[in-house]
């Protein structure tokens, strides 16, 4: 595993001329391991939570294959996803939807998997297309990966190549039931099988270059 | 003059000049030459110079494998007079190395290192020759080159989702639409 320069353990010279040294992966990142969150001490507050975050899905604006061009028409009057209380977002920290739009190469996919990691909890994964599902017309890529699900713990597929934006409405509603019945728990899914999701994203991206976990 | 004389005219020039093929006239205003590896240079430095062939258009590969060689296309384009040529070169297969030309296009650099990673081109000097473009970690032959098993390595590193089914798309839809076979 070659690590980049800019990652490694080096002294640096400061503009006041002090010499210090800095260790990016210790000293950039938190190296305590996610958690899991823990319903609400009673049944009906978690249900009322979970209603309120049926309610307002935010949508990490991140697209990764050709689904993400279907996105677009959804911000739109036409099909106006704001009335349903979805709306995309710029930063990780603001989302708790990530859709994953269509393959993912193994490049895009560590990039994925940061942003995914630095999203506030409870989120949420879509697997839009059917590249995310089984390769779709890149089964036999040598860069792309074939099984969204061993990587990130989706909550949703939805098939098509490519799905139109009526079909992601109604992905939405199927994951706002989802969310309401207390089944939204890829997060937790997520930090119960950290080891397992982790080899399995380090068997596929070669250059790990990066803390286990971004907070 | 039509545009088909303007690049005869130009093949005749040139063959005056330097040991270059035989012109393929792809369309009036596209034609390819082929020009022996050591004459690269100084046919792209007249073409640039003398003719106003000012602009690389693309540097790309092909991997003839059977043969053992790897063909490199230098396109380049003329604007006032809107036509393109594309220059050939032929080199062999093992150890391929050629000569960098960053020096008379800097934008040649960005292909030869995207050459270097995908066909396992050298291009000594090239600046960045050496950095990751496209892929990140990539550990086996590039992946460009034909004897590089695209379906075996992705099945080995990627986990498939079982069930898959793989039709042939006009028999498929033949079934599709007529049932009953018509
Ligand atoms: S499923 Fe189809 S539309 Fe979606 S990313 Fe794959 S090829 Fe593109």
């Amino acid at each position: 595993m070659a690590m980049k320069p800019e990652l490694m353990k080096r002294m640096v010279k400061g503009p006041d001329g002090l010499e210090f040294e800095v260790e990016p992966l210790r000293d950039y990142y938190c190296e305590a391991p996610p958690t899991v969150m823990p319903a609400a001490y009673i049944k009906i507050v978690e249900d009322l939570f979970n209603w309120a975050r049926a309610e307002s899905i935010w949508i990490l604006g991140f697209g990764t294959g050709c689904g993400a061009i279907e996105m677009r028409p959804l911000m739109t009057p036409r099909f106006d996803a704001y009335r349903y209380g979805v709306q995309w977002r710029p930063t990780p920290r603001q989302a708790n939807l990530f859709i994953i739009s269509g393959y993912l190469s193994t490049k895009t996919l560590k990039r994925a998997i940061r942003a995914y990691e630095q999203m506030q909890n409870p989120k949420y994964v879509i697997g839009l297309g059917s590249c995310t599902i089984n390769g779709g017309m890149y089964w036999d890529s040598y860069n792309t990966i074939k099984r969204l699900d061993d990587y990130l713990p989706v909550d949703l597929y939805i098939a098509g190549c490519m799905p139109r934006p009526e079909a992601l409405l109604s992905g939405f509603m199927d994951l706002k039931k989802l969310i309401r019945a207390g089944k939204g728990e890829g997060a937790n899914k997520y930090v119960e099988n950290f080891d397992w999701y982790k080899a399995n994203q380090k068997r596929v991206i070669h250059d790990w270059d990066m803390p286990d976990y971004n907070w | 003059m039509t545009t088909l004389t303007i690049m005869r005219e130009l093949h005749t020039r040139l063959k005056a000049l330097f040991p270059v093929g035989e012109l393929t006239e792809q369309r009036p205003a596209l034609g390819f030459v082929t020009v022996p590896k050591e004459h690269l240079r100084t046919t792209l430095m007249h073409l640039r110079v003398k003719e106003g062939f000012t602009h690389l258009v693309l540097l790309t590969a092909v991997d003839w494998l059977e043969e053992g060689q790897f063909q490199l296309t230098y396109l380049l384009s003329n604007r006032p007079l809107a036509i393109d040529l594309g220059l050939r070169v032929m080199l062999p297969r093992d150890a391929a190395t050629m000569e960098s030309i960053h020096d008379v296009w800097p934008t040649a650099a960005t292909y030869q290192r995207e050459l270097r990673e995908m066909f396992g081109i050298d291009f000594p000097g090239s600046p960045r020759l050496h950095e990751e473009f496209i892929l990140e970690g990539w550990k086996d032959i590039p992946p460009y080159r034909r004897d590089f098993d695209t379906l075996k390595y992705a099945n080995e590193s990627y986990s498939q989702r079982p069930g898959r089914e793989t039709h042939d798309p006009a028999t498929h839809m033949k079934q599709q639409l007529y049932p009953n076979g018509r």
